[in-house]
C-alpha cells in the first residue's frame, strides 16, 4: 500500500526529528555545565597565580589574597579537642529528631533514612558527634580499599548521587539495605547541586560505621571544600545548620580528605571516581598521606629547598619564552591553564621565576605590562588596606616558606606527582581514542584512550574498571571494549526526565548486572514526546540565559557580519557569531529554530533578537542593563569569590572586600564596569550600618539566589533593616 | 552567470555546515564517522522523507566497498548535499498524509486500531514498527 508507506516515512522522520532534539539537548546540558566547571577552575588558577607571584614581601603582612585562603590553612588541630566540641552542644527536649548514640548500631542507620524521608534533620551535636566517629574510622582505611566477594553475596556499586535522597532511598528500596550479606560501594559525589547532600553523607555515614567491611566509599571529585563552594553543597550546610554550620563544614573538610581513594574487589575490579591516565601508579597510591590532598583545586606542593627557590627568584628576573601565558591577561591565547598545566609549569623551576613583572619581560608587549604593574599597584594598596585589618590572627607563613611549614609541624603538602596521581583519578574521562591527552574541558585530569586502559588492567592484572564522574541517559555506559564501566546513580539530574539512573551489581564471576531507575513521578506519566520537550524546555531556557549574559560581545560579533550596516545577518552568520563567542560546540544551525523566532527571508534582525533575549530575563529599570548582563554571565563566579572572602562563612562580607574583589576580578577578567557604578548598587541594596553586606541580599537584588535560600533567611538577618527594596525592584525580599 | 554561480556556492556551503552539524551530534567518537543505523535519523532530521528502500540504496551509495558498520563524513557529505539541492524526498503536505490514513479506513470511522496499523504498517516495507509513542 502506497499509503502505508507515506504513513511509515512521516512517522519515521518525526521520530528522527524527536532524537536529534533529545541529543542536541542533552549537548547543550553537557556544555553548559562543562563550561561551568571550567570557570571553577580558571577562577582558582587565578587566585592561584596572583598568589604566586605576588607574594608579601615579609610574612608579618596580611595579604588581601592570602587572608581569603586562610581557611585552607589552618593547622590540623588536634583531633581530640575537636571532636569534643560536640558535646558541649545541648539537644532540646522539643527536638523530634533522630537521636544517635555510639557506637551506632544498625537501627540507628535505618532510622535515619526514615527519618529524612519525613523530612526530619539531624540535630547538629548528632552530625557532629557522627563526623568525629567517621574520620576516626576512615582514617584507619588504606588508600585503597581492598574488598573480597567471599564474604558477601553480592555487592552493588552505585555512583554519583549529587545530593538527590530520592535515588539513595529508592537504590535502598528496590536493592535491600546494606547488611552483612549485602556489600555496598559509593563511588564518590554523594554532594553537590542536589538539595539533600548533608541527608546523604549522614545514612552514608552512619551504614560505614555500623558495616565496617560490607559498606565502602570512595572520594569524588566534589568531595572537596572548593569545589563545595561553588556548586552549592557549603550553601546547604549553613542554610540547614545557622549556629553549627561552620564547625560542621571545617570538619568535613577533614573527613572529606580521609576518604579512601579507590576500592579493589577480589583484586579484579577497580572502582574510583574519575578514571585514570597514562601514569596511574597503583603502588604509589597506595602510600601516599591522602589526607594531604585536601583540595584537588589547588596545588600546594612541597618545594625542593626554599633556598633555591630564592635563589632562582633572585636570579632569573627574565620571564621564558615557554611559559604559558595565564588566560586572564589580555592577549592570552592559550588553553585555560587547569591545575594539570599549572602544575606542570611549576615543576619547571625556571618557568617559576617570574615572580614580579619587570622590565626584562621581553616578550611581554607593552599592555601585559601595564596589566601586571597595574596589579602591583593594587595589591600593595591591598597589602597596606590589610596591613590595618591585622587581627589577632595565627601567623600565616608565606606561600614560599613551606619549610616553616613543616617545621611548625603542619601538615607536610604533597608532592607534585602525589597530587597529580590523584587529580587524575578524580577528575579524568574516558575517550573513544587512543592516547592519553589534558582534560581541557573539565580543566583538570586527563582523556583517557582504550590503550591506558588496556595498559592499566594488564599491569595489575585487572578485569575491569568502574568509575562514574559522568551523567549518562541511561545511567551507566560501557566502553574501551567492555573494559570501562560508568555508573551514574543520580536520575533527573541535569532536570525532570533528563536521565535515568543506574547500579551495578556484581555477582558470581565478578559479572555485572545493571539495574536502572528514574525516581519522579511525573515522568512516568509523560509521553516521550511530552518528556522531551520539558527538558529541553530547560535547556533552552538555560542557554538563552547564556546568550543573553553576552550580548555586548554578540552584538558586536554580529555588527562584524553586518558591513553595510543595515541591521540584518543572514542565519548562517547568526550560527557563526553565537559559536564565536560562546565557544560551547553546539550545533546551533539545529537549534535555531528554537532560538530565533523571527527571521524574514533568512535574514535577522539582530538588534531586537537580542533584545528579546533581555526582555526574557529579569530586568531592572535603574540598573543599566550591561551591569546586569554582566553579573550575570559572572554569577556563579561572583557567588563562589564572595564565599571564598566569607572564610568564616558568617554571610556577611564588609563592602571594602567586597569592592577590593571586584577590583581585582574586573581587571584582569575584562569586564569594564566603572566601580562607582559598582558603590552605587551596593549602597542602594540595604546593608547595616557598619558596612557589611549580605551576600543573599545582594545577589538577590538581581534574583540571582534561589527562591529556597531567601525563605530560610528570612529569620536570620539581624541586621535587617526596614526599607529592603529601596532603589531596586527586588519583590518581597529577604 | 556570475551571481547565480555565487549564489549556488553560498547556498552548497551553508547546506555544508548543516550536514556537518547534523553529522557531529552522532559522531561520539569524534573521529568523522557515524554508525550506520543512525544514519536514518541523520537524513531525516535535515528535513528528508525517504522511505526504507530508497535509504538502503542511500546507505549503499555511502558505505564503503566493504561495509565496516560506519559511514565516514566525506563520502557522505557530497551525497548529502546532491539530495538537499535536488529537493529530494520531500516530505508529503499534511494533507496528502491525511488521506493516506483515510484510504486505509475503509470503513470510515476516523480512526485505525493499533493491530491494523501494525499489519498495514509491516505488510509493506518488512521493518519493524518503532515504539509506538504518537
Amino acid at each position: 500500500f502506497k499509503a502505508a508507506a507515506l504513513i511509515q516515512r512521516w512517522y519515521r522522520r518525526y521520530m528522527a526529528r524527536l532524537e536529534m532534539r533529545r541529543r542536541c539537548t542533552w549537548s547543550i546540558f553537557q556544555s553548559i555545565e562543562y563550561a561551568g566547571q571550567q570557570d571553577q577552575v580558571k577562577l582558582h588558577d587565578f587566585f592561584s597565580y596572583l598568589m604566586d607571584h605576588f607574594i608579601p614581601s615579609s610574612h608579618n603582612e596580611r595579604d588581601f589574597l592570602t587572608r581569603m585562603f586562610t581557611e585552607d590553612r589552618f593547622a590540623q588541630d588536634s583531633e581530640m579537642e575537636k571532636g569534643s566540641d560536640y558535646e558541649s552542644i545541648e539537644v532540646p527536649d522539643s527536638y523530634t529528631g533522630p537521636r544517635l548514640s555510639f557506637p551506632l548500631l544498625p537501627d540507628h542507620a535505618t532510622a535515619l533514612i526514615e527519618a529524612f524521608r519525613l523530612k526530619q534533620q539531624l540535630h547538629a551535636r548528632y552530625v557532629l558527634n557522627l563526623l568525629y566517629e567517621t574520620k576516626k574510622h576512615l582514617v584507619q582505611l588504606p588508600n585503597i580499599n581492598r574488598v573480597s566477594t567471599c564474604y558477601s553475596e553480592e555487592i552493588t556499586v552505585c555512583g554519583d548521587l549529587h545530593g538527590q535522597l530520592d535515588d539513595l532511598i529508592f537504590i535502598f528500596y528496590k536493592n535491600g539495605l546494606p547488611s552483612p550479606e549485602r556489600s555496598y560501594v559509593f563511588n564518590g559525589d554523594f554532594v553537590d547541586r542536589g538539595k539533600d547532600s548533608v541527608e546523604i553523607l549522614m545514612i552514608l555515614f552512619a551504614f560505614m560505621l555500623v558495616y565496617p567491611k560490607e559498606f565502602h566509599l570512595n572520594r569524588g571529585n566534589h568531595e572537596d571544600h572548593m569545589v563545595n563552594l561553588r556548586y552549592g553543597f557549603t550553601k546547604e550546610v549553613m542554610n540547614k545548620y545557622k549556629i553549627h554550620g561552620k564547625e560542621i563544614l571545617r570538619t568535613l573538610k577533614d573527613v572529606f580528605c580521609w576518604l579512601p581513594l579507590a576500592t579493589l574487589i577480589d583484586e579484579k575490579v577497580l572502582i574510583l571516581h574519575g578514571g585514570v591516565s597514562d601514569i596511574t601508579d597503583l603502588e604509589l597510591l597506595d602510600k601516599i598521606e591522602r589526607n594531604k590532598i585536601v583540595s584537588t583545586m589547588r596545588c600546594k606542593t612541597r618545594q625542593k629547598s626554599e633556598k633555591q627557590m630564592e635563589e632562582k627568584r633572585k636570579a632569573n628576573r627574565k620571564s621564558s619564552a615557554q611559559e604559558p601565558i595565564p588566560w586572564f591577561l589580555p592577549q592570552s591565547r592559550s588553553l585555560p591553564s587547569s591545575p594539570l598545566r599549572l602544575s606542570s609549569y611549576k615543576a619547571h623551576k625556571a618557568s617559576r621565576s617570574s615572580s614580579i613583572p619587570c622590565g626584562g619581560c621581553l616578550d611581554r608587549r607593552e599592555l601585559s605590562r601595564q596589566v601586571r604593574s597595574s596589579v602591583e599597584l593594587e595589591l600593595e594598596r591591598c597589602r597596606q588596606q590589610a596591613g590595618l585589618l591585622v587581627t589577632g590572627q595565627k601567623e600565616e607563613p608565606s606561600y614560599s616558606a613551606s619549610e616553616a611549614d613543616s617545621e611548625a609541624g603542619e601538615l607536610q603538602k604533597p608532592t607534585q606527582e602525589e597530587w597529580r596521581q590523584v587529580v587524575d583519578i578524580l577528575w579524568s574521562d574516558p575517550m573513544a581514542q587512543e592516547g592519553c591527552k589534558a582534560n581541557t574541558i573539565r580543566g583538570g585530569g586527563c582523556y583517557f584512550g582504550p590503550d591506558v586502559t588496556q595498559q592499566l588492567l594488564q599491569k595489575y592484572n585487572l578485569q575491569f574498571l568502574i568509575r562514574s564522574h559522568e551523567c549518562k541517559p541511561e545511567g551507566y555506559e560501557f566502553c574501551h571494549n567492555r573494559k570501562v564501566l560508568t555508573i551514574f546513580s543520580a536520575s533527573n539530574y541535569y532536570e525532570v526526565g533528563s536521565n535515568r539512573g543506574a547500579y551495578v551489581k556484581l555477582g558470581p564471576a565478578l559479572t555485572p548486572h545493571i539495574v536502572q531507575y528514574q525516581t519522579n513521578k511525573v515522568t512516568n506519566t509523560l509521553t516521550m514526546r511530552q518528556r522531551i520537550s520539558r527538558v529541553e524546555e530547560s535547556a533552552l531556557r538555560a542557554l538563552r540565559e547564556k546568550l543573553f549574559a553576552h550580548s555586548s560581545d554578540l552584538l558586536s560579533e554580529f555588527k562584524k557580519h553586518d558591513a553595510d550596516k543595515v541591521g540584518l545577518i543572514t542565519l548562517s552568520d547568526w550560527a557563526a557569531a553565537v559559536e564565536s563567542v560562546l565557544h560551547l560546540g553546539l550545533p546551533w544551525r539545529m537549534l535555531r529554530s528554537q532560538l530565533v523566532n523571527s527571521s524574514a527571508d533568512n535574514m535577522l534582525e539582530y538588534k531586537s533578537w537580542l533584545k528579546n533575549l533581555a526582555k526574557e530575563q529579569v530586568s531592572h529599570e535603574n540598573i543599566q542593563s550591561s551591569l546586569l548582563e554582566t553579573l550575570y554571565r559572572n554569577r556563579s563566579n561572583l557567588e563562589t569569590i564572595f564565599r571564598i572572602i566569607d572564610s568564616d562563612h558568617s554571610g556577611f562580607i564588609s563592602l571594602d572586600e567586597f569592592r577590593q574583589t571586584w577590583k581585582l576580578l574586573s581587571s584582569h577578567m575584562n569586564i569594564d564596569i566603572t566601580d562607582d557604578c559598582i558603590c552605587d548598587l551596593a549602597r542602594s541594596i540595604d546593608f547595616n550600618k557598619d558596612g557589611h553586606i549580605d551576600i543573599n541580599e545582594f545577589l538577590e537584588a538581581f534574583r540571582l539566589v534561589e527562591k529556597s535560600c531567601l525563605e530560610d533567611d528570612t529569620s536570620e538577618c539581624p541586621q535587617a533593616t526596614n526599607a529592603k527594596d529601596s532603589g531596586c525592584n527586588s519583590p518581597g525580599a529577604c | 552567470m556570475a551571481d547565480e554561480k555565487d549564489r549556488e556556492e553560498i547556498i552548497v556551503a551553508e547546506f555544508h555546515k548543516k550536514i556537518k552539524e547534523a553529522f557531529e551530534v552522532f559522531d561520539h567518537e569524534s573521529n568523522n564517522t557515524v554508525d550506520v543505523r543512525e544514519i536514518g535519523t541523520i537524513i531525516r532530521s535535515l528535513g528528508c522523507c525517504p522511505t526504507e528502500g530508497e535509504l538502503h540504496d542511500l546507505i549503499a551509495e555511502v558505505e564503503e566497498e566493504e561495509p565496516t558498520g560506519y559511514i565516514r563524513f566525506e563520502k557522505f557529505l557530497p551525497v548529502m548535499t546532491e539530495i538537499l539541492l535536488e529537493r529530494r524526498y520531500r516530505p508529503i503536505p499534511e494533507d496528502v498524509l491525511l488521506r493516506a490514513f483515510e484510504v486505509l479506513d475503509s470503513a470510515k470511522r476516523g480512526f485505525l486500531t493499533k493491530d491494523e496499523l501494525i499489519k498495514y504498517m509491516t505488510e509493506e516495507d518488512r521493518v519493524s514498527l518503532c515504539r509506538v509513542g504518537w
